[in-house]
This record gives structure tokens, C-alpha cells and sequence, in this order.
């Protein structure tokens, strides 16, 4: 059997395109996570971006405006997740199955008239290079900016958080809203700004899905990937680097499950439409099984309110 | 002069005599507990109301549509039992593993599971009938959904693996396997491949209790899990010890309470509930596997445990309002044309304001006036 190098390629940028929408909300999710805040609205957030997007683009047709407003979109919904865990002091884990929940609901019902519609092509960078190098060049250049900018995001995310001032922040306040509240941080500030980025990640990241990926709306279009992104965080262990890995291993059962159907293996469609799911489980397992490791990384006051007397 | 005299007031009502005060409250309020789901419940119309204003629909003729027209009659009745009855069953359930702190959200994949489990046995005895097959069909759903609720449990005791991550994952798999096994090996061979299973023979169904309604024995399934659920929580050992664990991990621990078996024995007995209810919806009206068993009633049971507060009595109230919403979105889809998706926003709404009204619990709002 002859391996076409420009196929291989072609598979790897496959892989990688699948990957953009786990990578940009699961490092959304991981600052809010690294702020204390355990946010399970991903999936809902991520739809919304998803509807808001397309909607926009068909309405106004402008991509620009259908990207920003998704983000915006994204951030208006984390909003009501803000107001609720950090202000009422709710329950992080019901508030955000509240969160997915309306989210897929008011998704359903704004895209009841967007179904069937086509996309727009989004334009891609670097086009004219795509041709120059025979296995590299179709991985580099002929992206959209989204793409791009999943793929650096990771490295900015890990600088923000180790090398700024700002990033030590909300890792303090991750590790110990007491004391970073007696040094004078304003935890709720910080909490809220974390949920906010992360919303217009997931908002993105929904974008990316119904404007980039599959450019058409299609109901409940983010199938589980937001739960996916949120198992991507554990995965990572709260570190940025890693997610860019569990997201290519993710991104790469979609596409080779795509392929083997294709080859025509005789396994049911059903077995490798749920591969990613059990995989999940099975690495869930494996990085979990740990303890004292998963302990050590953990945000120590994941999932936990904090509330300040005064 | 009047500048300052202002500001000076100003000052006075924002520094010492603030016109609200917002008290922490010594210790959670017992009336406001019950209270709240009602207040929440009434937002929701409100908001639910401006909803339909903006889609450009008359809010109370919309909501008349959504929340009285559907149960207006005897028929509309029994649906609503029909459909509260595997909310409430999934809902005691849950309330278990709530109440003790174990996050189960993927109780959709066991009430799949149970139905995929019962259905097979039921499909066992497809030719023959007997008073004893019903009863191995029932017990067949509870286990089916147990050994799935098992798959959580005992990764989070024995790996520390999240369990809500993989109680949902499991939905998603579960799904797919039904789909599978209703398509392809247990899909109707005089069926003309669409995607069901045969009709399983009289004897493996629940009977119906009325004529020309749709209403079934389950309820009574249902109602069995209540009392079960009400005797536990406030009369046995096993209902402390959950109480002791959801207030406080650490003290449970301290108690010496063994921590890993409660937690496999609450995702057992709300494995059994979910699977239970899958049993109710194959058995009932419709007797036979097909690929779409539950409308998410997994999920929005969630939202029934809350808006019951985990009280068994609680439920079975929260059941009934949460399954007009699912009669509603289709009568409002029918009446005004309503996208039937506004039933699932209700219901994440009603949740929203459940949680943000429990602010009200820990928190009392002083109105201390102006005072000179």
C-alpha cells in the first residue's frame, strides 16, 4: 500500500480543523476553571454562539459582525451564569445545567428559520502558498483566522497565566479566594471577568462550528462537543499546552471515525459515532486515576462560592 | 448652598441609612424553602410572557395556550399524568444522589438503557403470553438502568473519575446503541426496515388504566417510589447518613460513614428509578423499541428534583408543572404556531429562577426607610 504524503496531509489538516472549536472553549472553560469557577454551560454557550453567528451572517452578511456578535452573544449568556453563581450565590453545577438546557432551548427556537440555508465561504489567509510546499503547505497556510488563532491561543492562554501579573491573579483567587480577598483582590471582579472571557470563547467557538466547520445551521448542531471541551479541561490537567494535544487526539477520532466509514470497515456506524465519547470516559479514567496528581492541579476552590461578609 | 445640603442627604442615605439593607440570615428560612419554587414558578410566566410578547405573539392568550388549554379536559389530563410519571419516578431518583452530593446527570442514558434491557427481554416473549412475563420485563428495565448507573459510580469511588463528564457521555452512547440495535439485529423483520422492533405481546405491557386514554399502570411505579423515597430519607439510617454527606463531606467522614458504598448504593436506586421509567415509556402506549424512547425526560428531571427541593411530596407537585410544559410547547406549536422549543426554554428558565430566588433563603432584604 502506497501512502500518499499529500493525503496524510490532507487528514492532519482535517484533524486540525475539528480540533479549532475544542481547543478555543476548552481554554475559555480552563481560565474560568482557573478562577474557581466550574462553568458546565459550555455546550449551551457554545450553541448560542453557534445560532447568533449564522443568524447574524445571514442577516447582516457581514462575517465580521456575525464573529464579534457570536463572542458578544457568548458573553450575554455567560452573563446571567455571572450574575447568578457570583452575585445570588447559587450552585455552580445546577446553575450551569440551567445554562445548556435554555441554551439549546432558545438556540432551537431563534434557528426555526434559519434551517437550510447555506453558509457564506469565509475567506482564508496565506491562499497562494497552499501549493508551495507538497505535505507542509496544506497543514500551514489556507486557514481561516479563527483557525490560526486556536492554534496560538493555547500558548497565550499558558503566558497569561505563568507570566502575568494578571494571571496570577486569577490563580490566586482560583487557589484561595480568602487570601487573595485579604490582599485586596476583588474576587467577584475577577470571577466575573473570567466567566465573561469564557463565554465569548465558547461563543467562538460556536461560530466557528456553524460559519467555518459546516456552514449551515443545523439544530443542536454542537452534538456534545461542549461536554467534550469541559473533559479536555480535566484532561489537560488546567494546563493550556496540553489541551492543543487532548484536542488534535479528539479532533483526530472524529475525522478517522469519518474514515473508516468511508473505507468501508465493517463495524456499525453507531460503534465509532460513540468512539469519542467512550474515549473520553476511558482517558477521564486514566488521568484521574491519580489522585494525588488531579488534587495537585486542581483550582482549589473549584466549584465552591465565595462569599464576602461586609 | 442646596448643592451641598444635597449631597450631604445624599451621603447620609448611601452611607448610614441605606433604604435596603441585605442581611445575612442566621439560618436558612424553612417557609421561604418551600416558597421560592412558587415565586420561581411565577417569574417564569412573567418572563415567559415577555418572551412571547417580543416573538410577537399575545402573551396571555399564548400562555392560556401553553398552560391551560392542554389540560382543559379529561384526555389533556391523562396526558399530563402520562407525562409527569417518568418525571417524577427519574426525579426521586436523582433526589437521592443530590441530596448526598453525587452529580448524575445522565440519568437519559439509564432510563435508555433500562428501556434498551427490558425491551429485550420483552422481545424474548414476543409469542407468548403469561402473568409472569411482565413482572421479569420490569425488573429487567431496573437493572438494565442500575448496571448503567453502576458504570459512574463505581469510576468515581474506585478512580476518582468526574462523574458528571461520564454519567453524560454515557447518554450519548447509550443513544447509540439503541439506535444500533433497533436498525440492525432487533429492527422488525416484517417491519420494511423501519427503524422498530416488533410489538411485544400484551402480556409484557403495562396494562392501561382507562379506556380510550393513554394513562397506564406506571403511575403506580411511580407512586411506589415516592413512599419508598419518603420512608428512606426520614426514617432510616441510610437517609441520615445521605443528609450528613450533602451538608458536609467532612463530617460524614468524621462519622465514619462509609462514604464509597453510599455512593454506589445512590447511583443504584437512581439508575433503578430512570430504567423504571425507561420500562413505562416502552411498555405503555407504545410497546415496542424504537430509536427516540424519552423527549430528554432524563434531563429535565433534573430541573424537577430542584423545583421539588428534593422533597418526595415536592417532586411529584414538580412533575406536574414541568410536564405541562412539554404538553404546551405542542399544543402552542399546534394553536399559534409557537416553536415547540419554547417548552425546554420554560424549563431552563423555571431553574434560573429557582436558583436565584434561593438567594432569598440565606439573605433577608430590610426595608429600613428614611430616618431622620
Amino acid at each position: 500500500m502506497i501512502i500518499d504524503i499529500n493525503f496524510v496531509g490532507l487528514i492532519i489538516t482535517s484533524i486540525m480543523a475539528s480540533a479549532v472549536p475544542l481547543i478555543l472553549a476548552s481554554c475559555g472553560e480552563l481560565i474560568t476553571e482557573r478562577s474557581g469557577v466550574l462553568n458546565l454551560g459550555v455546550e449551551g454557550m457554545m450553541i448560542i454562539g453557534a445560532i447568533s453567528g449564522f443568524a447574524l451572517m445571514t442577516v447582516t452578511g457581514s462575517l465580521f459582525i456575525a464573529v464579534v456578535g457570536a463572542m458578544i452573544a457568548g458573553v450575554l449568556i455567560s452573563t446571567i451564569f455571572a450574575f447568578l453563581t457570583q452575585t445570588l450565590i447559587t450552585n455552580h453545577v445546577a446553575t450551569g445545567l440551567a445554562l445548556t438546557i435554555f441554551g439549546i432551548g432558545i438556540s432551537a427556537m431563534i434557528g426555526k428559520n434559519f434551517v437550510g440555508i447555506p453558509g457564506k465561504e469565509f475567506p482564508v489567509l496565506f491562499k497562494s502558498l497552499k501549493d508551495t510546499i507538497p505535505f507542509l503547505s496544506p497543514i500551514l497556510f489556507g486557514h481561516s483566522i479563527v483557525f490560526y488563532f486556536a492554534f496560538t491561543l493555547p500558548f497565550f492562554t499558558n503566558y497569561f497565566l505563568k507570566k502575568t501579573k494578571l494571571g496570577l491573579i486569577v490563580r490566586a483567587v482560583g487557589d484561595s479566594p480568602e487570601s487573595a480577598s485579604n490582599q485586596g483582590i476583588n474576587v467577584k471582579l475577577v470571577r466575573y471577568s473570567c466567566i465573561l472571557y469564557g463565554g465569548a470563547m465558547c461563543g467562538l467557538a460556536g461560530a466557528y462550528l456553524s460559519m467555518i466547520y459546516t456552514p449551515q445551521w443545523i439544530e443542536n448542531m454542537t452534538g456534545g462537543r461542549g461536554w467534550i471541551a469541559l473533559a479536555l479541561v480535566v484532561f489537560s490537567t488546567w494546563n493550556p499546552i496540553k489541551i492543543l494535544i487532548g484536542a488534535m487526539i479528539f479532533g483526530g477520532l472524529t475525522i478517522i471515525q469519518f474514515h473508516m466509514q468511508a473505507m468501508g470497515v465493517r463495524i456499525p456506524v453507531q460503534f465509532l459515532t460513540a468512539l469519542p465519547y467512550i474515549v473520553t470516559i476511558v482517558v477521564l479514567v486514566v488521568i484521574s486515576r491519580d489522585s494525588r496528581k488531579i488534587r495537585l492541579s486542581t483550582p482549589s476552590s473549584l466549584g465552591k462560592s465565595f462569599y464576602k461578609d461586609n | 448652598m442646596l448643592k451641598k445640603l444635597l449631597q450631604k442627604n445624599l451621603e447620609c442615605l448611601w452611607e448610614e441609612e441605606k433604604l435596603i439593607k441585605i442581611v445575612k440570615r442566621d439560618q436558612p428560612s424553612r417557609a421561604i424553602f418551600f416558597l421560592t419554587p412558587v415565586l420561581a414558578i411565577f417569574l417564569t410566566l412573567f418572563a415567559g410572557g415577555l418572551i412571547f410578547y417580543i416573538l410577537g405573539f399575545k402573551p396571555f392568550e399564548a400562555l392560556k395556550f401553553f398552560f391551560i388549554v392542554p389540560i382543559a379536559d379529561m384526555y389533556g389530563f391523562s396526558e399530563l399524568l402520562l407525562k409527569a410519571t417518568p418525571l417524577c419516578l427519574i426525579a426521586i431518583g436523582l433526589s437521592f444522589c443530590f441530596k448526598s452530593n453525587n452529580w448524575n446527570i445522565g440519568a437519559e442514558g439509564q432510563l435508555t438503557f433500562g428501556a434498551i434491557v427490558s425491551g429485550g427481554v420483552a422481545l424474548l416473549f414476543y409469542n407468548q403470553e403469561g402473568f409472569y412475563i411482565l413482572p421479569i420485563v420490569i425488573m429487567a428495565g431496573a437493572i438494565g438502568g442500575m448496571l448503567y448507573a453502576s458504570i459512574p459510580a463505581i469510576l468515581k469511588t474506585y478512580f476518582n473519575t468526574n462523574e458528571i463528564l461520564v454519567s453524560l457521555m454515557l447518554v450519548y452512547v447509550s443513544k447509540l446503541i439503541l439506535d444500533y440495535l433497533v436498525v440492525g439485529p432487533w429492527s422488525n423483520p416484517e417491519g420494511f426496515n423501519f427503524p422498530e422492533t416488533r410489538q411485544f405481546s400484551d402480556s409484557a405491557r403495562l396494562p392501561i388504566l382507562f379506556e380510550g386514554l393513554r394513562i397506564h399502570a406506571g403511575i403506580f411505579l411511580a407512586l411506589a417510589a415516592v413512599v419508598a423515597s419518603w420512608f428512606i430519607f426520614y426514617k432510616t439510617y441510610l437517609g441520615f447518613q445521605m443528609k450528613v454527606s450533602g451538608f458536609s463531606l467532612k463530617t460524614a467522614k468524621y462519622a465514619g460513614y462509609k462514604g464509597k458504598k453510599m455512593i454506589i448504593l445512590v447511583f443504584l436506586i437512581s439508575g433503578a428509578c430512570a430504567g423504571l421509567a425507561g420500562v413505562g415509556e416502552i411498555t405503555g402506549p407504545i410497546g415496542q423499541l424504537h430509536r427516540e424512547v424519552s423527549p430528554d425526560y432524563g434531563f429535565t428531571a433534573i430541573i424537577v428534583a430542584f423545583l421539588g427541593r428534593l422533597h418526595p411530596v415536592g417532586i411529584i407537585f414538580a412533575s406536574l408543572i414541568v410536564a405541562i410544559t412539554y404538553l404546551g410547547a405542542e399544543t402552542a406549536q399546534i394553536f399559534m404556531q409557537i416553536p415547540k422549543y419554547t417548552g425546554q426554554v420554560f424549563q431552563g428558565m423555571i431553574l434560573f429562577f429557582l436558583l436565584a430566588s434561593d438567594y432569598l433563603l440565606f439573605f433577608k432584604i430590610k426595608f429600613t426607610g428614611l430616618k431622620k
